[in-house]
Protein backbone atom coordinates (compact mmCIF):
# COMPACT_ATOMS: atom_id res chain seq x y z
CA UNK A 1 0.00 0.00 0.00
CA UNK A 2 1.37 3.38 -0.93
CA UNK A 3 1.66 5.76 1.97
CA UNK A 4 0.00 8.81 0.53
CA UNK A 5 0.48 11.97 2.51
CA UNK A 6 -0.76 15.50 2.53
CA UNK A 7 2.61 16.54 1.21
CA UNK A 8 3.34 20.26 1.27
CA UNK A 9 2.04 20.89 -2.22
CA UNK A 10 -0.31 17.98 -2.84
CA UNK A 11 -4.07 17.66 -3.29
CA UNK A 12 -4.94 17.07 0.38
CA UNK A 13 -4.66 19.03 3.60
CA UNK A 14 -5.73 18.06 7.08
CA UNK A 15 -7.54 20.48 9.37
CA UNK A 16 -5.36 21.17 12.43
CA UNK A 17 -8.37 21.43 14.69
CA UNK A 18 -10.84 18.67 13.78
CA UNK A 19 -8.49 16.49 11.68
CA UNK A 20 -10.77 16.34 8.67
CA UNK A 21 -8.90 15.59 5.46
CA UNK A 22 -10.00 17.96 2.72
CA UNK A 23 -9.22 18.24 -0.97
CA UNK A 24 -7.41 21.45 -1.75
CA UNK A 25 -6.02 23.03 -4.90
CA UNK A 26 -2.37 22.22 -5.63
CA UNK A 27 0.21 24.70 -4.43
CA UNK A 28 -0.08 27.28 -1.66
CA UNK A 29 -3.53 27.68 -0.16
CA UNK A 30 -4.95 30.81 1.37
CA UNK A 31 -8.26 31.77 2.90
CA UNK A 32 -9.70 28.27 2.90
CA UNK A 33 -11.89 27.27 5.84
CA UNK A 34 -12.55 23.77 7.16
CA UNK A 35 -16.03 22.71 6.03
CA UNK A 36 -16.59 20.94 9.33
CA UNK A 37 -15.22 23.15 12.11
CA UNK A 38 -14.67 26.40 10.18
CA UNK A 39 -11.07 27.02 11.24
CA UNK A 40 -8.59 28.14 8.61
CA UNK A 41 -6.97 25.29 6.69
CA UNK A 42 -3.18 25.21 6.48
CA UNK A 43 -1.01 22.49 5.07
CA UNK A 44 1.42 23.01 7.94
CA UNK A 45 1.20 25.17 11.03
CA UNK A 46 2.06 28.66 9.80
CA UNK A 47 5.62 29.86 10.59
CA UNK A 48 6.05 26.83 12.79
CA UNK A 49 9.84 26.99 13.18
CA UNK A 50 10.05 30.74 13.67
CA UNK A 51 7.36 30.65 16.35
CA UNK A 52 8.90 27.67 18.09
CA UNK A 53 12.33 29.30 18.17
CA UNK A 54 11.13 32.65 19.46
CA UNK A 55 9.07 31.06 22.22
CA UNK A 56 11.98 28.80 23.17
CA UNK A 57 14.42 31.70 23.36
CA UNK A 58 11.97 33.62 25.54
CA UNK A 59 11.66 30.54 27.77
CA UNK A 60 15.45 30.23 28.12
CA UNK A 61 15.66 33.89 29.13
CA UNK A 62 12.94 33.45 31.76
CA UNK A 63 14.47 30.20 33.03
CA UNK A 64 17.42 32.02 34.62
CA UNK A 65 15.47 34.42 36.90
CA UNK A 66 12.95 31.64 37.56
CA UNK A 67 15.68 29.68 39.32
CA UNK A 68 17.70 32.53 40.82
CA UNK A 69 14.90 34.54 42.37
CA UNK A 70 12.90 33.07 45.24
CA UNK A 71 9.44 31.87 44.32
CA UNK A 72 8.10 32.62 47.77
CA UNK A 73 8.98 34.01 51.18
CA UNK A 74 7.72 32.25 54.28
CA UNK A 75 7.56 34.43 57.39
CA UNK A 76 7.08 32.69 60.74
CA UNK A 77 7.06 34.83 63.91
CA UNK A 78 8.70 37.70 62.09
CA UNK A 79 11.52 35.60 60.60
CA UNK A 80 11.41 35.68 56.81
CA UNK A 81 12.85 32.79 54.81
CA UNK A 82 13.08 32.81 51.02
CA UNK A 83 12.52 29.66 48.99
CA UNK A 84 13.75 29.06 45.46
CA UNK A 85 12.55 26.21 43.25
CA UNK A 86 15.62 24.17 44.14
CA UNK A 87 15.55 24.85 47.87
CA UNK A 88 11.93 23.64 47.90
CA UNK A 89 13.09 20.31 46.49
CA UNK A 90 15.92 20.10 49.02
CA UNK A 91 13.47 20.81 51.84
CA UNK A 92 11.21 17.93 50.83
CA UNK A 93 14.16 15.60 50.45
CA UNK A 94 15.63 16.59 53.83
CA UNK A 95 12.29 15.80 55.45
CA UNK A 96 12.38 12.27 54.12
CA UNK A 97 9.67 12.85 51.53
CA UNK A 98 11.83 11.60 48.73
CA UNK A 99 9.04 10.36 46.41
CA UNK A 100 7.42 13.79 46.50
CA UNK A 101 10.75 15.59 46.23
CA UNK A 102 11.54 13.44 43.21
CA UNK A 103 8.24 14.41 41.55
CA UNK A 104 8.86 18.10 42.17
CA UNK A 105 12.49 17.84 41.08
CA UNK A 106 11.55 16.13 37.84
CA UNK A 107 8.54 18.38 37.17
CA UNK A 108 10.18 21.70 38.04
CA UNK A 109 13.86 21.29 37.25
CA UNK A 110 14.35 18.45 34.79
CA UNK A 111 11.24 18.77 32.62
CA UNK A 112 11.63 22.45 31.65
CA UNK A 113 15.30 21.96 30.71
CA UNK A 114 14.71 18.73 28.79
CA UNK A 115 11.71 20.26 27.08
CA UNK A 116 13.70 23.25 25.86
CA UNK A 117 16.57 21.02 24.69
CA UNK A 118 14.21 18.54 23.01
CA UNK A 119 12.18 21.16 21.15
CA UNK A 120 15.36 23.00 20.17
CA UNK A 121 16.92 19.85 18.74
CA UNK A 122 13.70 18.90 16.94
CA UNK A 123 13.52 22.35 15.34
CA UNK A 124 17.21 22.17 14.44
CA UNK A 125 16.89 18.68 12.96
CA UNK A 126 14.02 19.84 10.74
CA UNK A 127 15.94 22.93 9.65
CA UNK A 128 18.94 20.84 8.66
CA UNK A 129 16.78 18.44 6.71
CA UNK A 130 17.73 15.53 8.92
CA UNK A 131 16.39 12.07 8.09
CA UNK A 132 17.70 10.57 11.30
CA UNK A 133 15.27 8.26 13.18
CA UNK A 134 11.98 10.01 12.41
CA UNK A 135 9.98 7.59 14.57
CA UNK A 136 11.99 8.43 17.65
CA UNK A 137 11.85 12.14 16.96
CA UNK A 138 8.07 11.92 16.50
CA UNK A 139 7.80 10.04 19.79
CA UNK A 140 10.01 12.59 21.52
CA UNK A 141 7.66 15.32 20.38
CA UNK A 142 4.62 13.49 21.75
CA UNK A 143 6.33 13.02 25.12
CA UNK A 144 7.32 16.69 25.29
CA UNK A 145 3.76 17.70 24.51
CA UNK A 146 2.36 15.44 27.23
CA UNK A 147 4.66 16.16 30.17
CA UNK A 148 4.97 19.95 29.93
CA UNK A 149 1.92 20.69 32.03
CA UNK A 150 3.37 18.96 35.11
CA UNK A 151 5.85 21.78 35.58
CA UNK A 152 2.97 23.86 36.90
CA UNK A 153 3.17 21.99 40.23
CA UNK A 154 5.42 24.58 41.83
CA UNK A 155 3.23 27.47 40.80
CA UNK A 156 0.29 25.72 42.45
CA UNK A 157 2.24 24.97 45.62
CA UNK A 158 3.03 28.67 45.98
CA UNK A 159 -0.63 29.53 45.31
CA UNK A 160 -1.91 27.13 47.96
CA UNK A 161 0.63 28.25 50.57
CA UNK A 162 -0.13 31.92 49.93
CA UNK A 163 -3.84 31.29 50.39
CA UNK A 164 -3.52 28.98 53.38
CA UNK A 165 -0.75 30.51 55.46
CA UNK A 166 -2.22 33.91 56.04
CA UNK A 167 -2.13 34.51 59.78
CA UNK A 168 -0.64 37.99 59.88
CA UNK A 169 2.39 38.28 62.15
CA UNK A 170 2.21 34.64 63.24
CA UNK A 171 2.87 33.14 59.83
CA UNK A 172 2.45 34.31 56.27
CA UNK A 173 3.64 33.40 52.79
CA UNK A 174 4.28 35.86 50.01
CA UNK A 175 4.69 34.99 46.34
CA UNK A 176 7.95 36.36 44.90
CA UNK A 177 9.28 37.29 41.50
CA UNK A 178 10.63 33.81 40.79
CA UNK A 179 7.08 32.45 40.62
CA UNK A 180 6.25 34.86 37.83
CA UNK A 181 9.26 33.84 35.73
CA UNK A 182 8.70 30.19 36.47
CA UNK A 183 5.08 30.40 35.34
CA UNK A 184 6.31 32.19 32.23
CA UNK A 185 8.73 29.34 31.44
CA UNK A 186 5.91 26.78 31.68
CA UNK A 187 3.52 28.80 29.52
CA UNK A 188 6.17 29.70 26.92
CA UNK A 189 7.36 26.10 26.54
CA UNK A 190 3.77 24.89 26.25
CA UNK A 191 3.15 27.37 23.46
CA UNK A 192 6.47 26.42 21.85
CA UNK A 193 5.44 22.75 21.82
CA UNK A 194 2.10 23.71 20.32
CA UNK A 195 3.76 25.80 17.61
CA UNK A 196 6.07 23.06 16.44
CA UNK A 197 4.57 21.01 13.64
CA UNK A 198 5.68 17.35 13.89
CA UNK A 199 4.76 16.85 10.24
CA UNK A 200 7.87 18.82 9.32
CA UNK A 201 9.90 15.81 10.55
CA UNK A 202 8.19 13.61 7.97
CA UNK A 203 8.36 16.12 5.16
CA UNK A 204 12.11 15.53 5.10
CA UNK A 205 11.57 11.83 4.62
CA UNK A 206 9.59 12.30 1.43
CA UNK A 207 12.16 14.25 -0.53
CA UNK A 208 13.93 10.99 -1.34
CA UNK A 209 10.92 8.89 -2.20
CA UNK A 210 8.77 11.39 -4.05
CA UNK A 211 9.81 13.55 -6.87
CA UNK A 212 8.79 17.15 -7.28
CA UNK A 213 8.05 17.87 -3.64
CA UNK A 214 8.77 21.47 -2.80
CA UNK A 215 10.18 23.14 0.25
CA UNK A 216 8.87 21.89 3.58
CA UNK A 217 7.75 25.28 4.78
CA UNK A 218 5.00 25.68 2.17
CA UNK A 219 1.65 26.55 3.68
CA UNK B 1 -15.52 5.32 2.41
CA UNK B 2 -13.68 8.35 3.52
CA UNK B 3 -10.10 9.42 3.79
CA UNK B 4 -8.49 9.88 7.19
CA UNK B 5 -5.19 11.49 8.05
CA UNK B 6 -2.64 11.15 10.81
CA UNK B 7 -2.29 14.45 12.67
CA UNK B 8 1.24 13.52 13.75
CA UNK B 9 2.84 13.03 10.35
CA UNK B 10 0.09 13.71 7.82
CA UNK B 11 0.03 10.29 6.21
CA UNK B 12 -3.40 9.74 4.72
CA UNK B 13 -5.26 6.57 3.87
CA UNK B 14 -8.75 5.20 3.30
CA UNK B 15 -10.54 4.81 6.59
CA UNK B 16 -9.97 1.30 7.92
CA UNK B 17 -12.70 -0.66 9.66
CA UNK B 18 -11.88 -0.34 13.35
CA UNK B 19 -13.79 -2.39 15.93
CA UNK B 20 -15.14 -0.62 19.01
CA UNK B 21 -12.40 0.03 21.50
CA UNK B 22 -9.74 -0.49 18.83
CA UNK B 23 -7.33 2.15 17.65
CA UNK B 24 -6.04 3.16 14.24
CA UNK B 25 -2.25 3.38 14.40
CA UNK B 26 -0.41 5.30 11.71
CA UNK B 27 1.62 3.02 9.45
CA UNK B 28 4.23 5.66 8.91
CA UNK B 29 4.91 7.27 12.29
CA UNK B 30 3.29 4.92 14.79
CA UNK B 31 1.11 7.62 16.32
CA UNK B 32 -2.47 6.91 17.36
CA UNK B 33 -4.80 8.40 14.76
CA UNK B 34 -7.98 7.76 16.69
CA UNK B 35 -9.55 5.30 19.07
CA UNK B 36 -13.04 4.06 18.24
CA UNK B 37 -15.39 4.23 21.18
CA UNK B 38 -18.72 2.52 21.36
CA UNK B 39 -21.50 4.91 22.36
CA UNK B 40 -18.99 7.68 22.75
CA UNK B 41 -21.65 10.36 23.20
CA UNK B 42 -23.44 8.48 25.99
CA UNK B 43 -20.36 7.39 27.94
CA UNK B 44 -18.68 10.75 27.71
CA UNK B 45 -21.90 12.54 28.59
CA UNK B 46 -22.39 10.40 31.70
CA UNK B 47 -18.85 11.03 32.93
CA UNK B 48 -18.87 14.72 32.10
CA UNK B 49 -22.16 15.16 34.00
CA UNK B 50 -20.54 13.56 37.04
CA UNK B 51 -17.51 15.79 36.50
CA UNK B 52 -19.73 18.88 36.43
CA UNK B 53 -21.24 18.00 39.82
CA UNK B 54 -17.82 17.22 41.32
CA UNK B 55 -16.42 20.44 39.90
CA UNK B 56 -19.15 22.48 41.60
CA UNK B 57 -18.47 20.72 44.92
CA UNK B 58 -14.72 21.18 44.50
CA UNK B 59 -15.27 24.90 44.04
CA UNK B 60 -17.93 25.44 46.67
CA UNK B 61 -16.14 23.96 49.70
CA UNK B 62 -12.68 24.48 51.19
CA UNK B 63 -10.12 21.82 50.26
CA UNK B 64 -7.72 22.45 53.12
CA UNK B 65 -7.91 24.03 56.55
CA UNK B 66 -4.81 25.20 58.32
CA UNK B 67 -4.72 25.58 62.07
CA UNK B 68 -1.92 27.21 64.00
CA UNK B 69 -2.12 28.26 67.63
CA UNK B 70 -5.88 28.39 67.58
CA UNK B 71 -6.15 30.40 64.37
CA UNK B 72 -7.75 28.77 61.38
CA UNK B 73 -7.55 29.60 57.68
CA UNK B 74 -9.27 27.75 54.85
CA UNK B 75 -8.69 27.70 51.14
CA UNK B 76 -11.03 27.10 48.28
CA UNK B 77 -10.01 26.77 44.66
CA UNK B 78 -10.62 30.43 43.95
CA UNK B 79 -9.02 31.81 47.13
CA UNK B 80 -5.55 30.93 45.85
CA UNK B 81 -5.94 33.15 42.80
CA UNK B 82 -7.51 35.87 44.95
CA UNK B 83 -4.63 35.81 47.46
CA UNK B 84 -2.05 36.07 44.67
CA UNK B 85 -3.97 38.96 43.12
CA UNK B 86 -4.03 40.78 46.47
CA UNK B 87 -0.26 40.41 46.73
CA UNK B 88 0.08 42.13 43.37
CA UNK B 89 1.07 38.98 41.45
CA UNK B 90 -1.53 39.63 38.77
CA UNK B 91 -0.03 37.51 36.00
CA UNK B 92 0.47 34.47 38.24
CA UNK B 93 -3.02 34.91 39.68
CA UNK B 94 -4.47 35.01 36.16
CA UNK B 95 -2.49 31.92 35.13
CA UNK B 96 -3.73 29.94 38.13
CA UNK B 97 -7.30 31.16 37.66
CA UNK B 98 -7.18 30.24 33.98
CA UNK B 99 -5.73 26.74 34.44
CA UNK B 100 -7.65 25.61 37.51
CA UNK B 101 -11.05 27.25 37.04
CA UNK B 102 -11.71 28.74 33.61
CA UNK B 103 -10.24 25.98 31.43
CA UNK B 104 -11.78 23.04 33.37
CA UNK B 105 -15.14 24.87 33.56
CA UNK B 106 -15.07 25.47 29.80
CA UNK B 107 -13.99 21.91 29.08
CA UNK B 108 -16.90 20.53 31.14
CA UNK B 109 -19.46 23.16 30.15
CA UNK B 110 -18.79 23.08 26.41
CA UNK B 111 -18.83 19.27 26.30
CA UNK B 112 -22.18 19.24 28.11
CA UNK B 113 -23.51 21.85 25.70
CA UNK B 114 -22.53 19.72 22.71
CA UNK B 115 -23.13 16.17 23.96
CA UNK B 116 -26.39 16.49 25.94
CA UNK B 117 -28.42 17.70 22.91
CA UNK B 118 -26.55 15.28 20.65
CA UNK B 119 -27.77 12.39 22.78
CA UNK B 120 -31.33 13.47 21.95
CA UNK B 121 -30.49 13.91 18.28
CA UNK B 122 -30.14 17.66 18.28
CA UNK B 123 -27.38 20.23 17.97
CA UNK B 124 -27.71 23.60 19.65
CA UNK B 125 -26.59 26.72 17.80
CA UNK B 126 -22.84 27.13 18.04
CA UNK B 127 -22.22 23.43 18.68
CA UNK B 128 -19.49 23.42 16.04
CA UNK B 129 -17.59 26.27 17.63
CA UNK B 130 -18.20 24.90 21.15
CA UNK B 131 -16.79 21.49 20.27
CA UNK B 132 -13.85 23.02 18.45
CA UNK B 133 -12.94 25.09 21.51
CA UNK B 134 -13.02 22.07 23.84
CA UNK B 135 -9.84 20.76 22.24
CA UNK B 136 -8.26 24.17 22.41
CA UNK B 137 -8.83 24.53 26.15
CA UNK B 138 -8.04 21.00 27.20
CA UNK B 139 -4.23 21.38 27.44
CA UNK B 140 -4.76 24.34 29.79
CA UNK B 141 -7.02 22.46 32.17
CA UNK B 142 -4.62 21.28 34.87
CA UNK B 143 -6.70 19.93 37.74
CA UNK B 144 -4.54 16.82 38.14
CA UNK B 145 -1.39 18.91 38.43
CA UNK B 146 -3.11 21.05 41.05
CA UNK B 147 -3.85 17.91 43.09
CA UNK B 148 -0.14 17.08 43.24
CA UNK B 149 0.41 20.71 44.25
CA UNK B 150 -1.96 20.19 47.18
CA UNK B 151 0.01 17.13 48.34
CA UNK B 152 3.29 19.02 48.20
CA UNK B 153 1.80 21.95 50.10
CA UNK B 154 0.44 19.64 52.80
CA UNK B 155 3.85 18.05 53.30
CA UNK B 156 5.53 21.44 53.53
CA UNK B 157 3.10 22.61 56.17
CA UNK B 158 2.89 19.40 58.14
CA UNK B 159 5.46 20.34 60.81
CA UNK B 160 4.25 23.88 61.05
CA UNK B 161 0.58 23.34 61.81
CA UNK B 162 -2.43 21.05 61.68
CA UNK B 163 -3.77 20.47 58.20
CA UNK B 164 -7.33 19.24 57.82
CA UNK B 165 -8.58 18.05 54.41
CA UNK B 166 -11.99 19.38 53.40
CA UNK B 167 -14.86 18.02 51.33
CA UNK B 168 -13.53 19.67 48.19
CA UNK B 169 -10.37 17.58 48.39
CA UNK B 170 -12.38 14.35 48.06
CA UNK B 171 -14.41 15.86 45.23
CA UNK B 172 -11.12 16.79 43.63
CA UNK B 173 -9.72 13.30 43.99
CA UNK B 174 -12.80 11.88 42.21
CA UNK B 175 -12.94 14.62 39.61
CA UNK B 176 -9.54 13.79 38.13
CA UNK B 177 -10.22 10.15 37.14
CA UNK B 178 -13.72 11.20 35.99
CA UNK B 179 -12.31 13.85 33.67
CA UNK B 180 -9.60 11.50 32.44
CA UNK B 181 -12.26 8.87 31.73
CA UNK B 182 -14.42 11.37 29.87
CA UNK B 183 -11.45 12.37 27.73
CA UNK B 184 -10.58 8.77 26.89
CA UNK B 185 -14.17 7.85 25.95
CA UNK B 186 -14.50 10.85 23.69
CA UNK B 187 -14.22 9.88 20.04
CA UNK B 188 -14.08 13.32 18.44
CA UNK B 189 -14.43 12.01 14.90
CA UNK B 190 -17.78 10.39 15.67
CA UNK B 191 -19.02 13.49 17.46
CA UNK B 192 -18.04 15.62 14.45
CA UNK B 193 -19.90 13.28 12.13
CA UNK B 194 -23.00 13.25 14.28
CA UNK B 195 -23.02 17.04 14.43
CA UNK B 196 -22.54 17.07 10.66
CA UNK B 197 -25.38 14.60 10.05
CA UNK B 198 -27.81 16.88 11.85
CA UNK B 199 -27.07 19.82 9.60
Amino acid sequence: MSAATTDPAGPYAQCHTCELVVSVPLGPIHGLGCPRCRTAIHRRKPNSLARTWSLLIAAVICYVPANIYPVMEVTTLGRPQADTILSGVVYLFAHGMWPLSLIVFVASVIVPVLKIIALGSLALSVQRGSQWRPHDRARLYRVVEAVGRWSMVDVYVVTILVALVNLGSLASVEAKLGALFFGAVVVLTMFAAESFDPRLIWDQMMTDADEGVGDADGE
Amino acid sequence: MSVIGCHHCDAICDEPDIPDGGAAICMRCGGTIFRRQRQTVEYTLALITAAAILFVVANAYPFLSFEMQGQITQTTLISGSVALWEQGRFAVAALVFMTTIVAPALEIGLLLYVLAPLHFGRALPGAVIAFREVERFRPWSMMEVFLIGIFVAVVKLADMADIVPGIALWAFGLLIPTLAGAASFLDAEIVWRRIGDLK
